[in-house]
């Protein structure tokens, strides 16, 4: 604890030094004493400039859990990197959400503490919960949708997409477009998930989908289960784990998953992959941003927030196809990456909306009761 | 003094056993039995216990049981002919080994690559499966399916017989030939060889076979996940949806609970299966 309070301190001067340095930049009338742990905007904080020229005197970014190969992150780390001449050291690249609040607890005050994190929702709630976020709001705070933020800016979403259909079009001459599409006799063995909705999430969002699209609700997750004992009952489910492999030998010519999972995952072994999103239901669900209270570096872990939610930024998501959560306004704005914006299937008119904490679990008592009722 | 010393030199050798049974079974079995009766916060609860036995939990163990039963008996006399037939074999030795070695291999063989295997094979558009159905015979349309609890037994069965030869092997070669030929001189036919010396010896460790059998199919994971995603209420998927998935959060206890049901089927069968021990060796004594 004391050493925690000694860290901040120190941090403390050094900002204030910085900041006072730049005090010509952006005519901010912001006096020297910045002090960017607490700061829950860039402009609270005295302006981009400031904050650029804080986070370079801070000289590194401590980041945790992001796979180079995910979402684009090798590339978008190395762009942050000459950018800004701030060096970012990535631990436990291959972790899980848990282990990132983990680490957050447990290497509270040292200089090797992870200072931003990226986690799923429900975690980034119970983040927010136990009081380790340090509230941030990034420029373009109004693009993201209010259903996928904390109002204080505790954590906010950052990738994610829809449940999707994918089917190999070299095999499936009609193409499916909804749920109930599916039920058609001419999909007749075809129909799959990837993975067990008591244990994979994307398998359980894929049931939640075919919830909503069967006259359930956010509330009422039953619907969906039902769903896919029907799908079995005529003969179109395929209950095994889908997979490039299983779509490639012919076994499962249609996954429903993640669009993004589905292009990244399958599109890369399976050209002649088709995305349709489908039009009984839109289900999304995104992955969080959130700042560490405890942030060894707080003014690069703000910038790269900035940067992250930049025109930039967003677009490397895209690129790695994931779809960014300000996606409707690079299009609207003309600013996306076309040729990234094409490989994913057009966004579904209209608010997402995202279960509650409460809907979700709810849900998942009804599914862990009733799926193995599916078949057997 | 000289008799502490002769007391740890005798039971030296058993103590790397000792430790590795008590860190390997023992405290996990514990841990698992206090976590069964244990609130999230500590305290004490029959609730886990409550759910794990009533429902769809319930069902995973009944379930479980009857394919553990289907894959444990059909393999261990499959097994133990073809093993007869490699152990009585003319010029047996080649053909032995090369069994042996193919045995060892395919009863390794599992998990989401068996699975693959068999949904390429005689998956609904499997290959066997179409060439079933090219010749007139669909078997999907005459109610098998490989995403069923049948398809699962079938799938087993590729590495629980292997298992049985491999296992019961060793009893078979304890059968002297000249026990055959000594009571053929006393005029057994083969059926009163079998009823009278054969089968009273083998017995024995056919049933330790059988239960070992048992054993690994109701521990059986990854192949049936990969096949059928849960869709059939297994207690080993149940338990796995608890401690393993990123769905359900904050019920691991109700795991536990699972876990404590099947070290008690274990018990039960080893139980089984000391009294018919005991029962078939009663000539021994």
């Amino acid at each position: 604890m004391a050493a925690a309070a000694a860290v901040a301190g120190s941090l403390l001067l050094t900002v204030g030094c910085s900041s006072s340095g730049s005090s010509s930049a952006s005519g901010s009338s912001t006096s020297g004493g910045t002090n960017w742990a607490t700061a829950t905007s860039a402009s609270a904080g005295g302006g981009m400039s400031a904050l650029i020229a804080a986070a370079k005197k801070e000289g590194t970014l401590n980041v945790i859990t992001l796979p180079s190969d995910w979402a684009n992150y090798g590339t978008i780390m190395k762009d942050f990197t000459a950018k800004y001449g701030i060096k970012i050291n990535d631990a436990n690249p291959d972790g899980s959400s848990q282990d990132e609040l983990n680490a957050v607890n447990q290497l509270k005050g040292q200089s090797r503490a992870p200072d931003v994190l990226d986690m799923g929702t429900a975690f980034a709630v119970k983040g927010a919960q136990s009081g380790v976020l340090a509230p941030y709001k990034v420029a373009t705070w109004a693009d993201i949708p209010a259903e996928a933020k904390d109002p204080n800016g505790d954590w906010f979403a950052d990738y994610g997409g829809y449940v999707a259909i994918g089917y190999n079009s070299a095999k499936v001459k009609t193409p499916p477009t909804s749920f109930a599409d599916l039920l058609k006799p001419e999909y007749k063995n075809e129909v799959a998930i990837n993975g067990n909705p008591t244990q994979a999430s994307a398998a359980f969002s894929a049931v939640f989908a075919s919830a909503l699209a069967n006259g359930g609700s956010l509330d009422n997750i039953t619907p969906g289960v039902d769903y896919f004992k029907k799908l079995h009952s005529v003969g179109n489910f395929v209950p095994v784990t889908a997979s490039a492999a299983t779509m490639e030998s012919g076994q499962t010519p249609i996954i429903v998953w993640w669009d993004y999972l589905l292009a990244s995952e399958i599109g890369s072994s399976v050209k002649t992959l088709k995305i349709v999103i489908p039009s009984d239901a839109s289900y999304a669900a995104y992955y969080d941003q959130a700042i560490s209270k405890y942030a060894p570096d707080p003014a690069a872990a703000r910038l790269w927030e900035e940067y992250l939610y930049s025109t930039t930024g967003q677009n490397l998501w895209l690129q790695g196809e994931a779809r960014p959560i300000e996606l409707s306004t690079l299009v609207k704005d003309g600013t996306v990456d076309q040729a990234a914006y094409k490989a994913l299937p057009p966004a579904p008119a209209g608010n997402v909306t995202f279960p509650t904490q409460a809907q979700q679990a709810a849900a998942e008592n009804i599914v862990s009761q009733q799926w193995s009722s599916v078949i057997g | 003094m000289t008799l502490t010393v002769r007391w740890l030199r005798r039971i030296a050798g058993i103590v790397p056993f000792g430790v590795y049974v008590t860190l390997g079974l023992l405290l996990p079995m514990i841990a698992v039995a206090i976590g069964a009766f244990e609130t999230n916060n500590g305290g004490f609860t029959f609730s886990n216990v409550s759910a794990a036995t009533h429902g769809i939990y319930l069902k995973g163990f009944w379930q479980s049981i009857v394919l553990s039963l289907l894959t444990s008996i059909i393999p261990g006399i499959l097994g133990l002919l073809v093993a007869y037939a490699i152990f009585t074999a003319k010029r047996g030795k080649v053909l032995r080994q090369v069994a042996i070695t193919a045995a060892g291999v395919f009863a390794n063989f599992g998990g989401v690559p068996l699975a693959f295997l068999f949904i390429a094979t005689l998956g609904s558009s499997g290959l066997v499966s179409q060439w079933l159905t090219s010749l007139g015979f669909d078997p999907y349309a005459h109610g098998f399916t490989l995403y069923s609890l049948t398809g699962v037994v079938v799938v087993y069965l590729y590495f629980q017989i292997p298992l049985m030869v491999l296992v019961i092997l060793p009893a078979l070669e304890g059968l002297r030939p000249a026990w055959r030929e000594a009571a053929e001189n006393l005029g057994a036919s083969t059926w009163s060889f079998w009823r009278y010396v054969g089968g009273p010896v083998l017995f024995p460790s056919f049933l330790g076979c059988v239960l070992l059998l048992f054993g690994s199919a109701l521990s059986a994971y990854a192949t049936t996940e990969a096949l059928t995603n849960g869709t059939i209420p297994l207690t080993a998927i149940q338990i796995g949806s608890f401690l393993n998935g990123n769905v359900i959060a904050g019920q691991e206890n109700i795991g536990k609970a699972l876990g404590l049901g099947m070290v008690v089927i274990i018990a039960v069968a080893m139980i089984i299966y000391v009294v018919m021990q005991r029962r078939a060796a009663r000539w021994l004594r």
